[in-house]
């Protein structure tokens, strides 16, 4: 009897505990399920960033090339003036006589024609013409790119079904360019264009080879300057600073620059190294300048726990055997430092082969067509040339904006693998 | 060129007093390098530096500010025909014949009469002074360098100590590095500074910060209409603020709670494999971001709010509809939901490595008292690491204020003082880099309120760093 009340009594209480008890384990499971739902989301963002820029920029590394026998008529051609023909209306009459159409007297029908093969074409013949002269009257056989428009409508991007009027390309021009193509003119391949060729103002021709030398360049000068600076003023705090008053201010200055806004850093650059200093604008050598000051704090902060990270006995064994205080930092500690550095030293360049800001400030951002000339000629590099070709409103820019992305992520990527590996590699644990 | 020549040179030389200072020290000891104070080598390098370093830094200041001197000289004294121009032509003018001067291309001005002789002149004057200039200094980098071998080589004998004066050079030379650090700061100070004060010369600082209207656009002649631009920049600073605020709704909830999960909860080959890519979430440059806003979320969202917008339009809602189908791509919403990407591994990483700092003899008390997982979270962990959760956030704001490239290719150039993250908003750092790409005279208060705004940025940046950091030092004493 006792026992029943008791049992009865105790039920709704233990009902009470166990309903509190499901209660907590089903919030235990909802904070749980939130964490992984935060972990999905942030890599559902990578995927979904990598996974457009590759898809976007992928159709880049394939162009389509076109070879067509040109007759190089005498009557076009001036022999005083080579560099006054119009190479671009003999290409298009070599089209225009394979599909066997005629222009009319406004030449509407050559400039259409114009519209779909790129002036590469007619600089090849200007450069062979300027060659040899004696291939003026004969037909020779050119192949060059074809215009980006073209290039898209082989690829697929520009389509029929897309109402003639919100397309570039009217439908006789693609019935044209289904003509060459069926003709076996038009050849698919590798874009070795888009890594031989500097920027150009047809998308075509467009390619990386100037911004890729103008960061390597850059980046040369900031690591000239930012790593020996960097890890000297580090081994100065970490190893023969006094702690006072005044190693303490440049330990919490070189804090605060590593959060400084890098756009102000290129204000900086721009009323130090240009208006002050005279350097020129747009130039790899102020440029580079800019980001070896950016990069130095974060060259100094690696190389400091990388010293830290050498165990004092190292140091007292030197210093017992005579070594004085300098020998000992830099015959023992440094060399054994030296993988840390490395590694900080490297992930640091990444971070300043990727920044753009500073760089539009201190002039970067102009049309530059060629490799850059030297330290102080005008230069793109690679990040900023993203930048311009994202502001260009031709579709063609936009597949090569998302390539030129990937180019520098490949560079990005090999240099964090340079940095694992030379972590993996060489660095001891005590 | 000229500058790399004689640098060259002098390395030549710097050698060769290094084998002299080590052969002497070896002669004065009688051939027993044992009997010397210091090793050989010490001799030579005290040698050599002497006779290298002096001179090659004389040289190294020679270029970076012979042109400065040269410009100074050619600007004492200033031709009639030349002061008869506006300043900011005349500027041009200097620059011009400095640049013919140095073979580089002039400007597009047209120089013609009295203006043309001036130039000539000028050019002439330009050519004489560098000439000078470089004499000079070559023939003081000869002077200092043989001083410098003379006086340091009879110096050595077997008694000499060449290595502890060798050593001061070198500590000297590391003092001199780790002052760069400090000369930054200044540098950067002093410039903003500077500039700045030139604007507030023009523009009143109090109508700067406070007045509600920005649009730099200033007359470029004097007799132009539109005369005075307005430089209140108070809507680009509600711009900055709503972009970070979105920006921080996206990042602080998921940058922590995939700390949280990552710290207490994933297995080891989870944690193994996430945070790595979430460090390559880190390193993606923000430019790319910012291609990613312009051309894929931009869009996107403006498609997704337009289709809205047509479902709403004809219902009770019209007028909310209306408004949908007319936003633009340059979204406040775009440009904060991307920045927000951008800071999650940010958050993430901070926000691991304080939770990971919190003692694990709190969470083995919590579970000992029974409590399951998330109440040792949320109870006993948390509120120990909230300074520096804090810290974190604040960090995670400092980036975003000072963000560049995301707002700069996403939201939109109209300054407009508003809440509504599907207006377009523009940003403290989108007008800097407005208003200095291109080429601009560099006395125009539009281009001087640049640093204006860029004072304002690396004070506010500055202030949320420290108060972090403080934030972080209070908190860590607590464990120690």
């Amino acid at each position: 009897m006792t026992d029943a009340t008791l049992g009865a009594a105790a039920r709704p209480g233990q009902s009470a505990a166990e309903a509190r008890l499901k209660k907590r384990h089903r919030s235990e499971r909802l904070f749980k399920a939130q964490g992984i739902a935060a972990i999905v989301i942030a890599m559902i963002f990578l995927v979904v960033l990598v996974g457009r820029i590759v898809g976007q920029g992928y159709t880049t590394f394939q162009t389509h090339t076109i070879s067509l026998p040109v007759y190089m008529n005498p009557e076009r051609i001036d022999r005083t003036d080579l560099t006054g023909v119009n190479y671009d209306y003999i290409v298009a009459e070599a089209v225009m006589k394979k599909l066997g159409v005629q222009d009319d007297d406004y030449g509407t029908v050559s400039s259409e024609v114009m519209e779909l093969v790129s002036t590469d074409l007619g600089f090849q013949l200007l450069d062979k013409v300027k060659a040899d002269q004696s291939v003026i009257g004969k037909t020779i056989e050119i192949t060059g790119p074809l215009k980006a428009d073209a290039d898209l409508y082989f690829k697929g991007q520009m389509k029929r079904s897309t109402p003639e009027g919100d397309r570039k390309l009217t439908n006789v021009q693609l019935d044209w360019l289904d003509r060459l193509q069926s003709a076996g003119m038009v050849t698919s391949g590798f874009n070795t264009a888009f890594f031989t060729n500097s920027d150009s103002t047809e998308p075509e021709q467009a390619g990386v080879l100037g911004a890729v030398i103008g960061s390597a360049m850059m980046l040369l000068i900031t690591a000239l300057i930012a790593v020996p600076v960097g890890v000297l003023a580090a081994v100065y705090l970490e190893e023969f600073a006094p702690k006072n008053r005044w190693t303490d201010i440049i330990e919490v200055n070189i804090n605060n620059l590593a959060a400084v806004p890098s756009i102000v850093y290129g204000l900086l650059g721009l009323a130090l190294f240009i208006n002050w200093l005279n350097v020129p604008r747009g130039s790899p050598l102020v440029g580079g300048l800019v980001l070896a000051l950016m990069a130095l704090p974060t060259v100094i902060i690696a190389t400091r726990s990388a010293l830290k990270a050498v165990p004092p006995s190292i140091r007292e064994a030197a210093l017992g055997v005579g070594a004085s205080k300098t020998q000992t930092v830099f015959h023992h500690v440094l060399p054994l430092a030296m993988p840390g550095v490395m590694t900080g030293a490297i992930l640091s360049l990444a971070h300043a082969l990727g920044e753009t800001a500073p760089l539009l400030m201190i002039g970067m951002v102009s049309f530059v067509p060629g490799v850059p000339e030297g330290l102080t000629g005008a230069a793109t590099v690679l990040p900023v040339q993203v930048f311009i070709w994202e502001n260009a409103s031709e579709a063609a820019f936009h597949e090569r904006t998302a390539a030129a992305i990937i180019v520098l992520l490949v560079f990005m990527i090999l240099m964090n693998a340079a940095a694992v590996i030379l972590r993996r590699r060489f660095e001891r644990r005590w | 060129m000229l500058t790399w020549l004689s640098l060259l040179v002098l390395a030549l030389f710097s050698t060769a007093a290094f084998l002299a200072g080590r052969r002497r020290a070896v002669a004065t000891a009688g051939g027993r390098a044992s009997a010397l104070h210091s090793l050989p080598n010490y001799y030579g390098t005290y040698a050599a530096l002497w006779a290298g370093a002096p001179a090659a830094l004389l040289l190294l200041l020679g270029a970076a500010f012979g042109g400065r001197i040269e410009d100074a000289v050619l600007q004492s004294e200033r031709p009639a025909a030349v002061q008869a121009l506006e300043p900011s032509r005349q500027d041009v003018f200097y620059s011009d014949a400095h640049a013919i001067a140095a073979g580089q291309t002039p400007s597009e001005v047209l120089y013609e009469g009295d203006i043309k002789v001036a130039l000539d002149a000028k050019v002439a004057e330009a050519k004489r002074i560098e000439m000078m200039l470089n004499i000079g200094m070559l023939a003081a980098a000869g002077v200092l360098a043989l001083a410098g071998f003379l006086l340091a080589v009879p110096r050595i004998s077997a008694e000499f100590r060449a290595r502890n004066r060798v050593e001061g050079w070198i500590g000297a030379l590391l003092i001199a590095c780790s002052v760069a650090a400090v000369l930054t700061t200044l540098g950067i100070v002093l410039s903003l500074v500077w500039e700045s004060w030139r604007f507030f010369q023009s523009v009143n600082p109090i109508s700067f910060l406070l007045g509600t209207e920005w649009s730099p656009q200033m007359a470029m002649r004097a007799d132009q209409v539109a005369a005075e631009g307005a430089f209140g920049a108070v809507p680009l600073f509600a711009g900055t603020f709503l972009i970070m605020f979105i920006a921080m709704l996206v990042a602080a909830p998921v940058g922590l709670y995939s700390a949280i999960y990552l710290s207490e909860y994933a297995s080891r080959p989870v944690r193994g494999l996430v945070k790595p890519l979430l460090e390559v979430l880190a390193g993606v440059p923000t430019v790319v971001y910012g291609f990613f806003a312009a051309l894929t979320v931009g869009p996107l969202f403006r498609a997704g709010f337009n289709a809205i917008g047509a479902m709403l339009i004809g219902g009770p809602l019209d007028g909310v509809g209306q408004y949908l189908m007319e936003v633009q791509n340059q979204m406040a919403l775009v440009a904060g939901v991307v920045m927000g990407i951008m800071l999650i591994p940010f958050v993430s990483s901070l926000s691991d490595d304080i939770i990971n700092a919190v003692p694990q003899s709190l969470r083995d008390g919590s579970y000992a008292m029974g409590a399951t997982k998330s109440e040792t979270v949320k109870k006993v962990v948390l509120p120990a690491a909230l300074p520096g959760i804090m810290a974190a956030m604040l960090l995670a704001v400092s980036r975003a204020v000072g963000e560049t490239m995301i707002v700069t290719m996403a939201a939109g150039l109209q300054a407009k003082l508003t809440a509504n993250p599907l207006d377009t908003v523009t940003t403290v750092t989108v007008q800097i880099v407005t208003l200095l790409t291109g080429d601009q005279e560099f006395d125009s208060p539009k281009t001087l309120s640049a640093f204006g705004l860029g004072l304002t940025l690396f004070v506010v940046t500055l202030a949320l760093n420290i108060i972090a950091l403080r934030i972080v030092q209070k908190y860590r004493e607590q464990y120690d």
